[in-house]
């Protein structure tokens, strides 16, 4: 097990096998989200109290949801990276930021437009949950400033590392935020007390575009660590072999 | 054991001590750069009330927001020189260098800035909260947020700091990178004297924010050294 | 199925939410994409560069 990791984490090895990953968990993923599109806005009854306002929970809650673990995977690659020295893992890191800063902007978007017909507001200011997803904006932007600003990779590799982690410990706040001060935004919908607190045909939509969007996510992410690989290792000779095999090999 | 017969180390009490007393000393002769914050923070809260005439049932209701919004931004001031002057002189590197365990020396430093920066603040607070006409027992419960909330902000503002220091434009990045951890800070501190001004309970607001502060206290000094240690290499 | 669009009379606010989801990914993707383009491209530049200087 340990060789196959090693072999993972080996740069042009995981360049291939990404390669034929993404398309996968790609086209799982569009279908799941197809599947939880549909019936999730055709198929599901409307809610009792919103009407079919509701349905944005289809898109909204995955977004959100990802925002989260986005920030997670990037926290948790950057340390990696920084405790064991993994150049993958800090690409890996850099590449979940920007990916989970749109998450979350889509997140904030999605809930913002559905606010507006149920709470009568675009957005509220004493709400920790929507102050707490903001926050994890902007400790998005504070990571990719920091990167930008710092010209060597090894260092913005590991300086944004430690941003991460001291941020990490934003994100459990916001998914109590809800229970430890008053809110205009709903409970938790799905991991409480007492189990969901939708059921049925209302159900299965959402699991199908948590679970598509997250499969998404990871292919999207992986194409992105793609690129990132090859950018990084541009100058070893793997990468000259694969994108210039005509060359002759003068050492 | 070693065999050399060298002198015994400094204790940790002595290298704390050592280094907080460095940076007082420093704070003490340039009194501008304890003094420009305060200055600063003076003039914005003082700002409001010129800018809205004297009505006091509207001051009374943003005094809490402003005055702590305006020691935000007084700390987010002057925690840019918090490692730059040591960077440009080398004393950094001696630091770096110390036997001392580094996040000792990062968290003296986090204190001593609380010590200049944060407790001038909070004795200054009741002067700049007098235009807002707020009650003794909101200003006894802002004085005592704010001295909570700066030693917070001192110890994160290390992070970001050593995160940052030598950079270019570092002090807009800085701000960026220190804010969004400190807006929990300024949410309950600012709510919490709202409250107490109102008459109800400030205690549960006052809990976070030493909760808050153990937590930065336990952790910020640690990611400082990792911080400092990163950007000197 | 004009009932359908409409949404119960939240059509505006379901289809915009839906729409800036499913823009956002197709951004995110292209935006892969062309990265990585780019990247194999300025590689093989510089390489072919190196290569006929020898």
């Amino acid at each position: 097990m340990w060789t196959l990791l090693h072999k993972l984490a080996s740069p042009p090895h995981f360049y291939a096998l990404a390669a034929r990953l993404t398309p996968w968990l790609g086209a799982a993923g569009l279908a799941a989200i197809l599947y939880g599109t549909f019936a999730g806005l055709f198929l599901a009854p409307a809610d009792y109290q919103q009407g079919d306002a509701f349905r944005i929970i289809y898109v909204h809650v995955p977004a959100a949801y990802l925002s989260m673990l986005g920030y997670v995977v990037m926290a948790v690659a950057a340390g990696i990276g920084l405790i064991w020295r993994m150049k993958l893992a800090h690409a890996v890191a850099a590449s979940a930021a920007p990916l989970g800063a749109w998450f979350t902007f889509l997140a904030l978007l999605t809930g913002s437009i559905w606010g507006r017909p149920m709470w009568g507001t675009w957005w509220e200011w004493g709400d920790p949950r929507l102050t707490s997803e903001l926050i994890l904006l902007f400790l998005y932007f504070g990571y990719l400033a920091l990167r930008a600003a710092i010209d060597e990779t090894a260092r913005a590799d590991r300086a944004s590392a430690v941003l991460a982690l001291v941020g990490l410990v934003n994100v459990p706040i916001i998914h109590f935020s809800v229970e430890w001060w008053s809110s205009l935004h709903q409970g938790p919908t799905l991991i409480r007390e007492g189990g969901p607190a939708i059921t049925g045909s209302m159900l299965w939509p959402l699991l199908a575009n948590l679970g598509g969007f997250s499969l998404v996510f990871a292919a999207l992410l992986i194409d992105r660590v793609r690129g990132e690989v090859l950018l990084r290792e541009r100058r070893a000779r793997w990468v000259r072999r694969l994108m210039y095999p005509e060359a002759s090999e003068t050492p | 054991m070693s065999t050399a017969a060298g002198p015994p180390l400094p204790s940790l009490t002595h290298g704390f001590l050592a280094v907080a007393r460095r940076d007082l000393v420093l704070g003490w002769r340039r009194p501008g750069d304890v003094l420009n914050p305060l200055f600063f923070y003076v003039i914005v809260a003082t700002l409001f009330p010129l800018a809205l005439g004297a009505d006091a049932a509207a001051l009374a209701l943003i005094g809490p927001g402003v005055l702590w919004v305006a020691a935000l931004l007084a700390t987010l001031l002057s925690l840019n020189s918090l490692f730059l002057a040591d960077h440009e002189d080398g004393s950094l590197e001696q630091l770096l260098l110390s036997a001392q365990p580094l996040p000792l020396l990062a968290l003296a430093k986090a204190g001593a800035h609380w010590l200049l920066g944060g407790v001038p603040l909070v004795l200054v607070a009741p002067v700049a909260a007098y235009s807002y006409g707020l009650s003794a027992g909101a200003i006894r419960v802002l004085m005592l947020t704010l001295a909570l909330g700066t030693a917070s902000l001192s110890l994160l503002g290390s992070v970001g700091a050593a995160l940052t220091v030598g950079l270019n434009r570092a002090t807009a990045l800085l701000g960026l990178l220190v804010l969004p951890l400190a807006i929990p800070i300024l949410i309950f501190g600012a709510r919490t004297v709202s409250l107490a001004a109102a008459g109800d309970a400030a205690a549960g607001g006052i809990y976070f924010l030493a909760a808050y502060c153990v937590l930065a206290l336990v952790l910020a000094p640690f990611a400082a050294a990792a911080a400092l240690r990163i950007a000197a290499e | 199925m004009i009932e359908t669009l409409s949404m119960g009379g939240y059509g505006a606010y379901v289809w915009t939410a839906y729409a800036a989801t499913f823009v956002v990914l197709a951004v995110c993707a292209v935006q892969a994409r062309r990265r990585h383009r780019r990247i194999v491209r300025e590689i093989r530049i510089r390489l072919k560069a190196a290569e006929t200087a020898k």
